[in-house]
């Protein structure tokens, strides 16, 4: 599979909107755990997810640095750059 | 910004729970009467939430025992092991463990939560790599961020999930670390152990088994899950607590592995903070002998849990997966699972409270753990009580199914 930034960004935008269950409008500004209300192991599971469809594994000190989703397409962008 | 408002959503729950009056996060046992009795708020309150499992607190060897080395050895050991020196106790503890489990080595901790630290946080240096379950206790996940080590969460209770992360980190170097629990402290369930071992062994593995709430509950010696599934020579080192089913303070890791002693002085958390106090140590050892001798208090212990469940299950209460001393109702949000408890404690019933995100999937739970000490009526007692207020509250039907009453009774 290709992991351009876009599509990364796809993936992450579209299994947080099935996550929410009410519709917001999401941004790589948008923050997790302020404007989502995501708990630290909810991040943990939502990571999860994504970990699934692109199959990669995400170690958790980078997850600790993820703040919005912009920084989680980044780091998932670096770790599939690197794998 | 004040220093503590990164902490403000933690705040608001925490303020929620003690607009609720009593807050389940701050109970105050004003006399413990026995291993299953205290007084809460002035009144007489069946305990139904304290993880004493085998109801040894109260056993009056463990006790004299106890007493004994507090009058021989003094109250505290004022130091740590390294630079103060070992008492003949913890010696005596760590052999008894090491032979209890039929391991080469034993390493005494001052809590279970300093075992998974040390351990955890040492056999992993900064090339290796430790997978965690997704719902293992955060002691285990503070260890791994005290160590060095890479760290990768897999799906709880899922060897495939186990099985992907491994063959991703196939070509990665460094030594591969696994963690798991016998026995989940939120919702009772136990790992597929066997199946997990099977993944270690293919993999190449190390396997570390964190049997806090298995020990003494599950096993035809009561070592917890490996013996129950038969899998001890495949878990290189299994960590665990004296504090709930020997009643007392403090932790262990026993292990085969070479060089163990080594750990003395690399690990932190048993080298800088003090040993276990001879009191404490001389009733967690006489609690072991008894946990050995009498495995009766097992079987009552176990009953009483399929007691609890079943009688919970037919009364229409949404629960963990399967029977076990924990026993957690899982409620729909937060607010629901105070109120529930409030409402039994008031009516003289004590049980704990789990929230998110110390709880898997943000579960908002009422957990229930029982005692060999609870006789089947009191666990009656309680389930009259759970009945009666689940009902009020419309948590469950207001007509019982047919035949729970007899469910698991004798
Ligand atoms: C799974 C698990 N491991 C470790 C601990 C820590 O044990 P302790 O309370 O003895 O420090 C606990 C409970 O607190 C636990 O539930």
């Amino acid at each position: 599979m290709d992991n351009s930034v876009g599509e990364i960004r796809d993936v992450i935008f579209e299994t947080m909107r099935s996550l929410l269950r009410h519709p917001v409008e999401l941004t790589d500004q948008t923050n997790i755990a302020n404007d989502l209300g995501l708990d630290s192991v909810a991040v943990m599971d939502f990571v999860m997810e994504i970990e699934d469809k692109l199959n990669v594994s995400v170690p958790l000190d980078r997850i600790a640095e993820v703040q919005t989703l912009g920084d989680l397409v980044e780091t998932l962008h670096n770790v599939l750059s690197n794998a | 910004m004040a220093l503590l408002d990164k902490f403000s959503l933690m705040a608001a729950q925490y303020a929620e729970a003690e607009a609720a009056a009593t807050n389940p996060f701050s109970v105050v046992l004003d006399q413990v009467l026995s291993p299953t009795e205290a007084v809460i708020n002035g009144h007489r309150t069946l305990l139904l939430g304290t993880n004493n499992y085998l109801g040894l607190t109260y056993d009056p060897d463990v006790i004299a025992k106890s007493a004994e080395a507090v009058q021989k050895f003094g109250t505290g050991t004022t130091g740590s092991r390294i630079a103060n020196g070992s008492y003949d106790g913890h010696q005596r503890l760590e052999q008894s463990l090491a032979e209890f489990y039929g391991r080469r080595h034993a390493m005494v901790f001052s809590t279970g939560y300093q075992a998974n630290l040390g351990i955890i946080s040492t056999v992993a240096g900064k090339n290796d790599h430790l997978l965690l379950d997704a719902d293992c206790h955060a002691s285990i996940y503070d260890g791994a961020r005290l160590g060095q080590g890479q760290v990768t969460r897999f799906r709880h209770n899922s060897p495939e999930d186990l099985s992907q992360r491994l063959r991703r980190l196939a070509d990665v170097p460094g030594d591969k670390i696994i963690v798991v629990e016998g026995i989940y402290s939120m919702l009772g369930d136990s790992a597929p152990l066997r199946e997990f071992a099977a993944v270690k062994r293919e993999w190449g593995a190390y396997l570390i088994v964190d049997e806090a709430h298995s020990l003494g509950v599950l096993g035809d010696a009561g070592r917890g899950l490996a013996e129950a599934a038969g899998v001890e020579a495949d878990v290189d080192f299994i960590v665990g607590t004296f504090s709930k089913s020997l009643g007392g303070v403090g932790g262990y890791c026993v292990s085969d592995m070479e060089g163990f002693d080594v750990l003395r002085v690399a690990c932190r958390p048993y080298m800088f903070t003090a040993s276990p106090p001879p009191g404490n140590v001389a009733g967690t050892l006489e609690a072991l002998r008894q946990l050995r001798a009498r495995p009766v208090l097992r079987r009552q212990l176990n009953d009483r849990g399929r007691q609890l469940y079943a009688g919970l299950e037919g009364l229409g209460f949404s629960l963990g997966p399967e029977p076990s001393p924990v026993v957690s109702v899982i409620l729909p949000e937060p607010q629901a699972a105070i109120e529930f408890w409030k409402r039994l404690l008031d009516a003289g019933l004590y049980t704990n409270v789990s929230l998110p995100p110390a709880t898997p999937k943000s579960l908002s739970l009422l957990r229930s753990s029982v005692s060999a000490a609870h006789t089947a009526a009191q666990i009656d007692y309680a389930l009259g009580l759970f009945a009666e207020i689940g009902r009020a509250m419309d948590f469950i039907p207001a007509e019982p199914k047919a035949g729970r009453r007899t469910a698991a009774h004798r």
